[in-house]
């Protein structure tokens, strides 16, 4: 319940399957996210983690199944929907996907660009958004002269900046080191306080032991155990 | 619109090399095709001028009386296409060629007799002088019982018909293709920045930009490069002129004018033509580039 409502499901897969030619990389995957809620799927590298998450962003189509995200339909969307789907959802990739040759603010700027805002309206948020991830010293650097932890602290704001209902975030402490990793799980819980729902993809079981949420395992694709 | 501009002009900037070449390669198409154009708009005008000099001389048979004079001269007048008929006796004639021909002034006036005829001097709309419907007229002339020869300058009036469709025939198909050609230099000029920033514009669709609003700084890319190209091409070719115009018109015979450059009006069509052709190539490289 969020402020007395009942809390209803912002993520729903039926049955999906999701193969590469002959190789399949999910099987029969069946879930559902609900508004708020905090979800890690677990799983060696492999697992089909990523795969998952490319299914709700659309990077990739289901083979069989169905996938709901924010009550669209993504077996019946028509591309010119699918920007629209991806600006309800923050992604934190695992390799940060940082454009290299753009600012810090300019990166995070992006996303609210994209979406048409004002320029006025795009400095404010996005200065806001890069105090509280304390990347407001380095808006002007570009992300090749940034460390591992401070492109990933740039990911999180641009992930967020667009205030999306859901958070995606593959591998976010993968190549950290345990101080940054501390500092992107602080980020991403002050986010999850304000409301985001948050689905992140890891192998880190220390991570996974240290915060609250519920688990979803998965092992060569298959969906095998919830907690 | 400002920040579409504002990342066109940056790009702009950061490929600078890459459109430095095209907007060259425009400005050299340009500069080739507006080359032919201004050649053919002057040429034009020096033959126009040339044409309404021609005049048509019809030489009457001997001993036509006064009355079969005015009459004939009163029916070439009703001809269509007749602007004016002059007479010229043929002692007129002669004093005429005397004049003229200074250096035969003394074979002139050993003369026993007059050897010309008399003649009817008719003045041509511009009209009449276009295509077959000079043969027309002087055929309508040529029927007319008085008349011994209608004379006109028949074989140069063909021979500057087939200059200028000579003329005009290459200018097309040189301009034809050196705007394929600067469409394919800047289509591929803009697929050659696209592959650069390929893993930009896919981080750029990951996180919710449109076709759109991706393509829209590539468009305006197009139109800068075609705009700079044009004006460059341009330019040159007023400088060109400059010189030309100089030389050539030493040799011009007084009362052809002088040579002129494209009005204000063509200036700006050919800049909107180039525009149009950064436009259309980045419409080529975008349409394969984005579908994938």
């Amino acid at each position: 319940m969020i402020g007395g409502k009942e809390k209803s499901p912002v993520i729903r897969m039926y049955h999906v399957h999701k193969s590469y030619g002959t190789k399949k990389a999910l099987t029969d995957i069946s879930l559902e996210l609900m508004e708020n809620e905090r979800v890690f799927i677990s799983g060696a590298s492999g697992a089909g983690k990523t795969t998952l998450l490319k299914l709700i962003y659309l990077a990739e189509p289901v083979t069989r199944g169905q996938v709901l995200v924010d009550g669209m339909n993504l077996s019946r969307i028509v591309p010119k929907r699918i920007p629209f789907l991806r600006r309800k959802l923050g992604i934190i990739f695992q390799d940060f996907k940082l454009i290299p040759d753009k600012t810090v603010f300019e990166n995070v700027a992006l996303v609210l660009e994209a979406a048409g805002h004002k320029r006025r309206f795009v400095e404010k948020k996005v200065k806001s958004v890069l105090r509280v991830v304390g990347m407001e010293d380095k808006k002007d650097a570009l992300p090749p002269g940034l460390s591992g932890g401070e492109q990933q602290c740039v990911a999180v704001a641009r992930a967020v900046v667009g205030n999306p209902k859901i958070i995606l975030a593959d591998e976010p402490t993968g190549s950290l080191d345990p101080g940054s990793a501390r500092k992107i799980l602080a980020l991403l819980d002050h986010y999850h306080r304000n409301g985001a729902t948050l689905l992140i993809a890891t192998h880190d079981r220390e991570l996974i032991r240290r915060a609250d949420g519920r688990v979803v395992h998965l092992d060569k694709g298959r969906l095998v155990s919830h907690r | 619109m400002v920040q579409i501009w504002r990342r066109a002009l940056k790009d702009i900037w950061a490929n600078r090399f890459l459109n430095t070449i095209t907007v060259v390669t425009i400005a050299m198409a340009v500069l080739i095709v507006s080359a032919f154009g201004l050649l053919s708009v002057n040429f034009h005008q020096l033959m126009d001028k040339w044409r309404n000099g021609i005049r048509m001389l019809v030489y009457l048979k001997a001993d036509v009386s006064q009355q079969d004079r005015q009459a004939l001269e009163d029916r070439i007048r009703g001809i269509k296409g007749v602007s004016g008929v002059t007479f010229i006796s043929k002692e007129e004639g002669l004093a005429r060629m005397k004049q003229r021909m200074a250096i035969l002034e003394r074979l002139l006036e050993d003369l026993k007799k007059n050897p010309l005829p008399d003649t009817f001097e008719v003045r041509l709309d511009a009209d009449a002088l276009e295509g077959d419907r000079i043969d027309g007229v002087a055929s309508a002339i040529r029927a007319m019982a008085p008349v011994e020869e209608v004379v006109y300058g028949k074989v140069w009036l063909n021979r500057f018909a087939g200059l200028m469709h000579l003329f005009r025939l290459a200018g097309t198909a040189m301009g034809g293709l050196f705007i394929m050609a600067a469409v394919f230099i800047v289509a591929n000029t803009l697929r050659l920045v696209l592959y650069s920033r390929q893993q930009e514009i896919e981080i750029m669709r990951l996180i919710g930009a449109t076709d759109r609003f991706i393509k829209m700084p590539f468009f305006v890319e197009g139109l800068v490069q075609g705009f700079f190209g044009g004006l460059l091409g341009l330019a040159v070719l007023y400088g060109l002129f400059r010189v030309a115009a100089v030389r050539v018109g030493a040799y011009l015979p007084i009362g052809f004018g002088e040579m002129r450059y494209f009005s204000s009006t063509t200036l700006l069509l050919i800049l909107g033509c180039t525009m149009g052709v950064g436009w259309i190539g980045c419409y080529l490289s975008l349409k394969g580039f984005l579908r994938r």
